[in-house]
């Protein structure tokens, strides 16, 4: 046996991640206003010393306990404190740094910042595998990192930063875009599930129809989605004018309806197709023995292969709706709303700010959708309460 | 009573089953053996229309199978299929429970019976009705699709090699556990396998096939002592007939006056079983008992002579 210390292997990566956070980036940016470059500042420029070297003890011994090879809840926890540690403190440096009185100046987090958080999410992401949680148990975890967020944000902490500047510009229309964006992206899903699945089932039923209908959704997966808005706008707008009502409930060549349309058909490949996956992998005995005890082909569909062929389902469920929930951002271009509104206002005006008011919000969603169709997947595939 | 009348069905230009006529006693066992592929399993998923016949007819209690829904004659007819075919996604008391459900049977009623059913299986009821398919062993699991098919109450019980995966131990139990069943409810059964020994053991008839033909319909015994084709003969192996034979008859059709030394059997052994005895106990004869009384004797010479040939 060697004398030396054997060291987690991810807990080097951690280490060196959290080392060039520390010492080669900036911690948070100040800019004099919204639009000119800024000035980067170290974790003690940023922070007042009592803060810095609070945060600076944390951060190591957290990166460690990463380092040696702990028991998992310690690992977990580290990284817990080290990511405590940085979201509150960034909302100090806000604080420090502006100021007094000062409406104008912006800070916002730096490279720096953003790459500590890396490190300590990978170290709390690892954690929580290894933990091997259960689905349930993944979700309370989502809620409560959610919890946290929800409480920094109303305690007013992070009132100094500049994005949350932005949002107190924008307060009204920043609900209402959420709003629009979230509609868009479950009610195309919606759309994209109640078609979808039916025909799934009858391309599985009808393996003529199968290849024809999966390659032509195959083909308009491949149109960049500008490209589909602008095919969109001839239809959409003939529809408009030509069928009585269509105007009226708000179909246009832009806006809204050619959206919500193009993330419908682009929901529809995946759906569709893990339909049909799901089904063609319905264990042939079963439906067998489905039809030997005298199942009905509709109590055949519904109570042997549509349970078994759900999770499947239920996966091209998931990519659907974290994909949509990313597309839904291009709407804005269409003037669709939804929080791509954000984002190409803050490009239009170089504020980046402004672009990740709309980013981060989008992201959050996503990643939460993904989370929790994951944990649904996992608690229908086990044998779970969902039999008739 | 099933009437199979002029079965045939045909695969492209192949005759999977070829013209097939028999007909089944009701309360009987009949067993289809033959080697695989010989058309076993086509033969049977046409009488619940699994499969439809090319040309034929086949009658149950003297209807026609056609006369009624396919679905709704597959749930009068239990239907254990090769391999168990449960349901993986419910527990065995919702995949024994589903024909009574089908069949709008209130809840009481379907637990008695499921719970029934597994004790008469040996199967625990509050251990094994909760559990998935994938949670027992492959035995359990051919059990659990033979309740399945008996659930509820079926005249008929098609069942395709039904104790394959069976340990000889377990496969003896199950095959007194459906005698035992099949006396029980007086259902008629129709079994496939690819075991001579089992047939003979299970079957009041036994129907050979051989490349869609049927090739013999008759008795055991008929079977062992003139088997039609030497296909048969290979099938029934000459070097076990007069065992196979012997195993046919109980002790007490055997027996001779007199006494002998040693331990009794019981009247109710096969006697193959006594003949296995003797020789292996090194004796001429043995005592024979009944109900606990002494009842006679069997020989050695007295079994030899009913193991040969019949004229
Ligand atoms: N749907 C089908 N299409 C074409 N050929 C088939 C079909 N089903 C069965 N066959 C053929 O019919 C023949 C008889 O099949 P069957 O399943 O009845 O045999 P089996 O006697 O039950 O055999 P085993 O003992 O192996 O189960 C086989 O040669 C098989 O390949
Ligand atoms: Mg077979």
């Amino acid at each position: 046996m060697s004398g030396r210390i054997a060291f987690d292997k991810l807990g080097v990566v951690i280490a060196a991640i959290a080392a060039c956070g520390v010492f080669l980036a900036p911690f948070a940016t100040f800019r004099a206003n919204r639009i000119v470059p800024g000035d980067a500042k170290t974790i003690f420029e940023a922070l007042p010393s009592w803060a810095a070297m609070t945060l600076l003890i944390v951060l190591a011994a957290a990166t460690i306990i990463a380092l040696l090879r702990l028991a998992l809840p310690w690992r977990l926890a580290a990284s817990m404190a080290a990511l405590a540690a940085l979201l509150l403190l960034i909302g100090l440096a806000a604080n420090h740094l502006t100021p007094p009185g000062n409406t104008y100046a912006r800070v916002s987090p730096a490279s720096g910042f953003w790459l500590l958080n890396f490190a300590f999410v990978l170290l709390a992401a690892d954690s929580l595998t290894r933990l091997r949680l259960g689905p349930v148990a993944r979700i309370a975890v989502l809620a409560a990192a959610a919890l946290a967020v929800a409480a920094i944000l109303y305690s007013g902490s992070w009132n100094g930063l500049s994005i949350l500047k932005e949002y107190a510009n924008r307060a009204d229309s920043f609900w209402a875009e959420a709003a629009k964006h979230v509609t868009l992206a479950i009610g195309s899903l919606a759309a994209a599930v109640a078609a979808g699945i039916p025909l799934g089932i009858l391309c599985h039923r009808v393996p003529a129809l199968r290849d024809a209908v999966l390659n032509v959704l195959n083909i308009i997966q491949t149109i960049p989605s500008i490209a589909l808005f602008g095919i969109l706008i001839a239809p959409l707008g003939w529809i408009a004018i030509h069928v009585p009502g269509a105007a009226a409930i708000g179909i246009r060549g832009i806006g809204t309806a050619p959206a919500f349309v193009a993330l419908f058909l682009y929901s529809l490949l995946p759906v569709v197709a893990n339909t049909v996956v799901g089904l063609a992998g319905v264990p042939a005995a079963a439906n067998d023995a489905a039809r030997g005890v005298g199942m009905t082909a509709s109590q055949r569909l519904f109570k042997i292969e549509f349970p078994l062929a759900f999770p499947v389902i239920l996966t091209g469920i998931r990519i659907v709706l974290v994909q949509n929930i990313g597309l839904a951002t291009i709407a804005a271009l269409i003037g669709g709303g939804g929080f791509g509104v954000f984002v190409f206002q803050g490009i239009g005006q170089t504020a980046m700010d402004l672009v990740l008011l709309g980013a981060v919000p989008t992201v959050a969603l996503a990643f939460a959708a993904a989370v929790i169709l994951d944990a649904a997947t996992e608690l229908s595939a086990s044998n779970g309460a969902r039999t008739a | 009573m099933i009437e199979i009348e002029h079965i045939t069905k045909r695969y492209g230009d192949a005759d999977v089953v070829s013209d097939v006529s028999f007909v089944v006693q009701p309360r009987t066992v009949t067993v289809i053996v033959g080697t695989s592929g010989s058309g076993k399993t086509t033969l049977l998923r046409m009488i619940n229309r699994l499969v439809e016949p090319t040309s034929g007819a086949i009658k149950l209690d003297g209807r026609d199978n056609r006369a009624v829904p396919a679905y709704e004659l597959r749930r009068h007819i239990g239907y254990a299929i090769q391999g168990h075919g449960l349901f993986p996604h419910r527990t065995v008391a919702q995949n024994i429970a589903t024909v009574p459900g089908l069949l709008g049977w209130d809840n009481t009623r379907t637990d008695t019976r499921v719970n029934e059913l597994l004790s008469l299986f040996q199967l625990d009821p509050a251990t094994f009705g909760p559990r998935y398919p994938h949670e027992l062993s492959g035995g359990q699991q051919q059990r659990v699709g033979v309740a399945r098919a008996l659930a509820a109450e079926p005249n008929v019980l098609l069942m395709d090699e039904p104790f394959g995966a069976l340990d000889p131990v377990i496969r003896a139990k199950a095959q007194e556990d459906l005698l035992a069943i099949q006396k029980r409810f007086g259902t008629t059964i129709i079994l496939v396998t690819h075991d001579m020994e089992e047939a003979i053991h299970l079957g009041d008839r036994i129907a050979v096939m051989d490349e869609g033909r049927l090739i013999q319909y008759a008795t055991p015994a008929e079977i062992l002592a003139r088997p039609a084709t030497p296909f048969v003969e290979t099938l029934i192996g000459t070097g076990d007939r007069p065992f196979r034979f012997l195993s046919l008859n109980e002790v007490g059709e055997a027996v001779e006056p007199g006494t002998a030394e040693g331990e009794a059997l019981p009247a109710s052994a096969t006697q193959r079983d006594a003949l296995a005895e003797l020789l292996w106990s090194g004796r001429t004869a043995l005592p024979v008992e009944a109900d606990g009384k002494p009842i006679g004797r069997v020989t050695v010479e007295g079994l030899i002579r009913r193991a040969a040939r019949p004229a």
